[in-house]
């Protein structure tokens, strides 16, 4: 079957007719053309492929595009602004959060998530904990974890600047 | 993964009339253990059913003693109710423990007890705390929901609509997770209802999915504590025996969490 489906993709409304079987990574990767989002494996493990529908990060390889028809989808294209980017993003490349790079964007949007829920100024414990589902071969994770914390604590001193 | 037609139903009544036309059709829950099922192709339903836009389906009260979770409400719901964090805190760590954030945002506790995984964790607690299971047709008694390794009382046209767990005096649960899947090596539920009634039941180890260790029940009704549970074994003749671990290895692991959840309980 194919069917109509439409969505707010990183703020902009965008609408395709797929088959009914597509999933979401492959609206988003090939119908969109938005290739940020990754596809790390076949078994809904690694956590390369996470994005946010309707502000909660989910694998976007264990849903299908039509599961999201109506919803507001971010990825990790829509996470900066203009050049500037997102505090997560600017920690992971002073952190040496990444090696190969392949993990990254579900890394980042995990971490974005994460920092959402427990509100800023994250722990070390949290931070490991809550990476339980993004897989990366490269580096080891200490500097991912170390990348989630600064921007965790810079985004808690944004808080309070703007209190 | 093979073609499928997808339908959202608005209803329970929706999607039971739109399951009557499929040709050999499928509820979709949170889809985190059938879209990877779909997947590897071991599972290919002509028509899939979204049960989570149903509102009828979420959300959790809490109503003459008893607390009712939607079937649609997903782990990460659970987890952070406050409901449940006061009066259920075994099942708020246990929704807290399932796979990870991801799965947790997605994954709801009607999919997880219809798909009855012999280590997924819900089971455990439907089954310790004497849990009620309602549907689109009947109230079963959780231990009569769960009939065996991924099988279960439901017909295949039948929606689970919500579970209802008795509010107990105490609970906790304790999962020594297979380091790779998160799932369940061994999790064990302790409950003490509030009629001091005593239920351990276990999830992960055994061969026919949850089961329940009546010496361990009957040496923590009179003496609640960890020391109580310590030098209880249970057999491993009927305990699952993989890559991940021994049978033997699992029995042992059930006596140490038993353990672990008391001392959690308090
Ligand atoms: C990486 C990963 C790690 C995981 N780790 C764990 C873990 O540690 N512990 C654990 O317990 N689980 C784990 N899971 C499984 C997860 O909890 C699933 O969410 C759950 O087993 C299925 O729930 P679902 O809502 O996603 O159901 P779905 O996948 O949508 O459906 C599962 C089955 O239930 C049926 N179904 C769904 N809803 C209903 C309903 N309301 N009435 C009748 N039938 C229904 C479907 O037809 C299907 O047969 C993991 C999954 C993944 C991908
Ligand atoms: S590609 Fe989605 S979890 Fe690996
Ligand atoms: S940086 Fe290479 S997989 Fe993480």
């Amino acid at each position: 079957m194919m069917s109509k489906v439409t969505m707010r993709l990183n703020g902009k409304t965008v609408s395709a007719d797929v088959e009914d079987r597509t999933l979401l990574v492959h609206f988003i990767r090939e119908t969109q053309g938005l290739t940020g989002t990754h596809v790390g494996c076949d078994t809904s493990q690694c956590g390369a492929c996470v994005v946010h529908v309707d502000g909660k990060a989910v694998k976007s390889c264990t849903m299908l595009a039509a599961q999201a028809d109506g919803s507001d989808v971010l990825t990790v294209e829509g996470l900066a602004n203009g050049d500037e980017l997102h505090p997560v993003q600017a920690a992971f490349r002073e952190n040496h959060g990444l090696q190969c790079g392949f993990c990254t964007p579900g890394m980042i949007m995990t971490a974005v998530d994460m920092i959402e829920r427990h509100g800023a100024k994250l722990d070390e414990k949290t931070i490991r904990h809550e990476l339980e589902g993004n897989i990366c071969r490269c580096t080891g994770y200490h500097n991912i974890v170390k990348a989630i914390k600064a921007a965790s604590d810079q985004m808690a001193g944004m808080k309070t600047a703007t209190e | 993964m093979y073609e499928t037609t997808y339908h959202r139903a608005g209803s329970v009544a929706d999607a039971a009339s739109m399951m009557a036309s499929a040709e050999d059709g499928k509820y979709l829950g949170g889809g985190q253990t059938l879209l990877p099922t779909m997947k590897q192709r071991l599972a290919a339903p002509t028509d899939l059913i979204d049960l989570a836009k149903i509102v009828d389906l979420h959300g959790i009260s809490e109503a003459g003693g008893a607390v009712v979770i939607g079937a649609a409400t997903t782990h990460a719901e659970v987890a952070s109710s406050a409901v449940i964090n006061s009066k259920l805190p075994g099942l708020a760590t246990l929704a807290g423990g399932i796979g990870d954030p991801a799965v947790r945002h997605k994954g709801t506790i009607g999919g997880s007890i219809a798909n009855n995984d012999p280590a997924a964790d819900y089971p455990s607690a439907l089954v310790a705390l004497g849990a009620t299971v309602k549907t689109n047709k009947r109230e079963l008694a959780a231990e009569d929901f769960f009939t065996g390794m991924f099988e279960t009382a439901l017909e295949d046209d039948e929606i689970v609509t919500s579970v209802s767990f008795p509010v107990p005096a105490k609970s906790a649960y304790s999962k020594y997770p297979n380091p790779a899947s998160r799932y369940a090596m061994a999790g064990v539920f302790v409950a003490k209802g509030a009629d001091d009634s005593v239920k351990v039941a276990v999830t992960g180890a055994g061969q026919d999915g949850v089961f329940r260790v009546g010496e361990m029940e009957s040496a923590l009704s009179s003496n609640w504590s960890p020391e109580a549970v310590a030098g209880i074994s249970v057999s491993s003749d009927n305990l699952l025996s993989d890559i991940h671990g021994s049978a033997a290895y699992r029995a042992n692991l059930v006596t140490v969490m038993a353990k672990r959840a008391v001392a959690a309980a308090g």
